[in-house]
């Protein structure tokens, strides 16, 4: 019997809320298949599976938060699709994996019954009795979900919160306009404008806050910063045979088809990294190298924060399939929707900020990973070439790498071999 | 289609990369990327965008053309009528 | 306290200062026990008391638990009130017969008519290094005895006033002292107040979580308590002092007061005394729970003697901090 785990999809995430089972017990599962939904720090999670089998039995109920580790289900990989395996009885007992600390153990017996069991602290339905709420319409921030004392005073709050607006027509009050008009101030506001201003309580699965993802980064580059000994180089690479190439492709495109340099420069990267094997690998207790090159994409949230989606195996990619995976890619990391496999799976990061206004960005590495690698913004500049000078579109690459796990001269070789491709993009 | 439903379109297209800002604050010289933080990949999409909405084409030599709310105006009109 | 009222004293030296007292005050009291007289004690803490007393009432044992304890309880039953030393807790075992069979249960075999008033300290605790031969954490094995009394001194206050209480007591009584406070020094109050061995005392206040301890726990969650307010977590510190019969209207209030409880010990985790605790919460306090009530206790393994490993063993200050704020922001 094969244990299917919630998975880590980062080295920040210490736990995730099962959102939806998407598969049932003796649903026949293939690599890849998405089997569940997960909500973490970093938005709702499509986590996908990795074991080919049939599932057999479900461990964690939905709306459960469990750490990561915990086992969530069983899949038989010798199954039968729809039948149960036999000799195997319904009530084995299953070795259910300790949770971290002395989290409940997580038991699958409470989603069999009928109406889902609402799990509430002892003291929060004490209170929810006396002052009438209702527990399942809230949702609980204890441990493993739980609905403790200040949920229930919050529910509380909120519920006389809306009784007290509902009293008056017209009330002042402050309420903070949006920024970039400057409005904030006190002003005689309507029904309609003060619902707006009462926070709702989100929904559990809902998109994250702004905050969650603030401190999802927040751990990470604590870590990063706290543990990687970071070395930095940069180098200038001359870009006009790239743009130009780039040119010469996209005249012949419809405008959906066109790339982008950012889709040249990760292919660049994916074959460089190839060749420096080095700076394509995890530090966890040593140096482990990746086989596959998956290079993660940093893209910036408007509201804040970043979500670093993985490009599968860029080394074998075109430069027309990577630029379709970041047509698929960017607006679902903008909406927060990505897979397990596209949060985890990195093996060296890319980040482009710097097309912005910045000449050059120096990377934090997102551990575990060992290097990662900065694109400035592509503008002109004096370059000397062969006793020359002229005017180029120069790129100023960085790259920022774990000095536990390289030293300067991997990484100066590594600049070295992008520079040959961006040089070359006939060979991209 | 008239100057001011160009620049509606404008102006919705701009909404839906950038739901946060108002583009109808934007001036009429303003770098449009600068402004609404807009990087490559959603300059592309605005541009596909741009294209499917108002059934035209715009090759790559003209991105220049479309930086500001005035060159793009502009440059539409002309491609439209 | 006026800091002319306070006087700044090591756990050793307040011990030693207790023993004095009560050899002055009640000529029926003696010392006895293994290296107490001429060697000073295996930890000093009755160094120069055989020059002050004499050698009858600061006596020398053979090393045999079970026959001079029993000595003592005998003595205890013919009137004396005698102080019995075991040096560490590991040989805490060889008397258990004469302690239990004897001493916990003569009151109930004579129908009432033989009290045994003995009183039987014990070096006991982890942290100096003593490996597994000489220091465990055994007070759950005496707080299950009914008949007994189980004190445990976690603070210098108590070092100082406790045993004074115990010798008022018609029943036996077992002290355990913990080696690794001998050398701490701490500001108590130069008048020692009447302590008495039925209440457990609140050591700090808080309204965000009890935290439940005894022994050298309460000077570890004190630390905690400090460090937790710094991060705006009020923590109260419970001492419980009284191990038998526990006192558990204090920690019920206390739990009643902020709905979660942590519970420190460096005994061992399974069937110790911290079960018993949550047991007792779980029974009279249930309602009052915000959250299940945790528990840290020393790892269950022989105590090792290697410094990194020993301090492994038992929980420590930011063992507490995190199992306190994993408690309350899960």
């Amino acid at each position: 019997m094969i244990e299917f785990l919630m998975p880590s999809l980062g080295a920040d995430m210490e736990d995730g809320t099962l959102v939806e089972w998407r598969k049932k017990p003796g649903d026949f599962l293939n690599r890849g298949d998405i089997i569940a939904d997960v909500d973490t720090q970093k938005g709702l999670i499509e986590i996908e599976v990795f074991e080919e089998g049939v599932l057999e039995k479900l461990l964690v109920e939905e709306g459960l938060k469990v750490p990561v580790g915990t086992i969530l289900a069983l899949i038989n990989p010798d199954g039968i699709a729809g039948k149960k395996s036999k000799g195997q009885p319904m009530d084995e007992k299953v070795p259910i994996q300790q949770p971290i600390e002395e989290t409940r153990p997580v038991s699958f017996e409470e989603q069999n019954s009928e109406t889902k069991r609402i799990k509430a602290s002892p003291l929060a339905k004490r209170i929810a009795e006396a002052e009438r709420i209702d527990l399942s319409s809230i949702s609980g921030t204890g441990e493993n979900g739980a609905i403790t004392k200040e949920d229930v005073e919050n529910a509380i709050a909120t519920r006389e919160g809306v009784a007290e607006m509902e009293k008056p027509k017209g009330i002042k009050m402050e309420i903070a306009g949006e920024p970039e008009k400057g409005k904030a101030g006190t002003e005689q506001v309507g029904m309609e404008q003060l619902k707006e201003a009462v926070p709702e309580k989100k929904p559990m699965g809902t998109v994250p806050p702004v905050e969650a993802i603030r401190s999802a980064v927040a751990a990470a580059m604590s870590k990063s910063n706290r543990e990687i000994p970071h070395y930095y180089l940069e180098k200038k690479i001359d870009m006009s045979k790239s743009l130009s190439w780039l040119k010469e492709a996209n005249s012949e495109r419809p405008v959906q088809k066109r790339l982008l340099p950012a889709a040249l420069l990760i292919k660049a990267v994916a074959l460089a990294v190839d060749e420096v094997p080095a700076l394509n690998a995890v530090w966890e207790n040593g140096l482990q190298l990746k086989n596959e090159i998956n290079i993660g994409f940093v893209v910036s949230l408007r509201t804040g924060g970043i979500m670093v989606p993985a490009i599968h195996q860029a080394d074998a990619k075109s430069v027309d399939e990577i630029m379709e995976v970041l047509n698929d890619v960017i607006p679902r990391a903008r909406a927060l929707k990505l897979r397990s496999s596209e949060l985890s799976d990195s093996t060296i990061t890319i980040t482009n900020i710097g097309e912005g206004s910045a000449d050059k960005v120096f990377g934090v590495i997102y551990p575990p990973q060992v290097a990662i690698i900065g694109f400035g913004g592509i503008s002109e500049e004096p370059f000397a070439e062969n006793g020359l000078l002229g005017i180029r579109p120069i790129v100023h690459v960085t790259l920022a790498g774990d000095h536990r796990a390289t030293d300067g001269l991997t990484g100066s070789r590594f600049l070295g071999a992008l520079n040959k491709y961006l040089q070359n993009p006939e060979t991209l | 289609m008239n100057k001011s439903e160009i620049l509606n379109t404008i102006h919705e297209l701009l909404k839906n990369i950038a739901p946060e800002m108002d583009p109808t604050l934007l001036g009429q010289e303003e770098n449009i990327r600068e402004a609404l933080n807009i990087d490559s990949y959603d300059a592309l999409q605005f541009i596909v965008a741009l294209c499917e909405k108002l059934k035209i084409d715009i090759p790559e030599q003209d991105y220049g053309k479309t930086a500001t709310i005035k060159s793009l105006l502009t440059y539409l009109e002309k491609k439209i009528i | 306290m006026e800091a002319s009222n306070t006087i700044k004293i090591t756990y050793r030296e307040a011990l030693k200062q207790s023993l004095r007292e009560a050899l002055q005050k009640d000529d029926r009291v003696f010392l006895m026990g293994e290296d107490v007289g001429r060697y000073g004690g295996a930890f000093a803490v009755s160094k120069g008391l055989l020059e002050e007393f004499g050698e009858e009432r600061i006596m020398d044992v053979p090393l045999s638990e079970s026959g001079f304890v029993g000595a003592g309880i005998g003595a205890a039953m013919a009137g004396m009130k005698p102080i019995v030393e075991v040096m560490t807790i590991n040989f805490g075992l060889l008397p258990m017969d004469q302690i239990i069979n004897n001493a916990a249960t003569l009151l109930h075999m004579s129908g009432g008519q033989l009290n045994v008033p003995v009183v039987i300290r014990m070096g006991c605790g982890i942290g100096r290094q003593l490996a597994a031969q000489h220091s465990h954490s055994w007070e759950p094995f005496y707080a299950h005895v009914p008949g007994l009394v189980v004190l445990s001194v976690g603070t210098h206050e108590d070092a100082r006033g406790m045993l004074a209480a115990a010798l008022e007591s018609p029943d036996p009584v077992i002290i355990f002292e913990y080696t690794s406070m001998l050398n701490m020094e701490m500001e108590i109050a130069k008048d020692v107040p009447e302590l008495g061995i039925s209440k457990a005392k609140v050591r700090r206040e808080g309204n965000d979580i009890s935290i439940i301890t005894y022994g050298t726990g309460v000077h570890k969650c004190m630390e905690a308590a400090a460090e937790l307010a710094r991060g705006g977590i009020d923590a109260e510190v419970i001492d419980l002092r009284v191990l038998r019969p526990l006192d558990e209207e204090t920690f019920l209030a206390s739990v009643a007061k902020t709905h979660q409880a942590l519970v420190v010990e460096d005994a061992w985790c399974s069937v110790g005394f911290s079960a018993e605790i949550i047991s007792r919460i779980m029974e009279k306090a249930f309602y009052e729970l915000d959250a299940p009530v945790k528990r840290l206790c020393g790892v269950e393994v022989p105590i090792p003697y290697p410094l990194h490993l020993e301090e492994a063993s038992v929980p420590q200050v930011k063992d507490i901090v995190n199992s306190v704020q994993k408690t309350l922001k899960p």
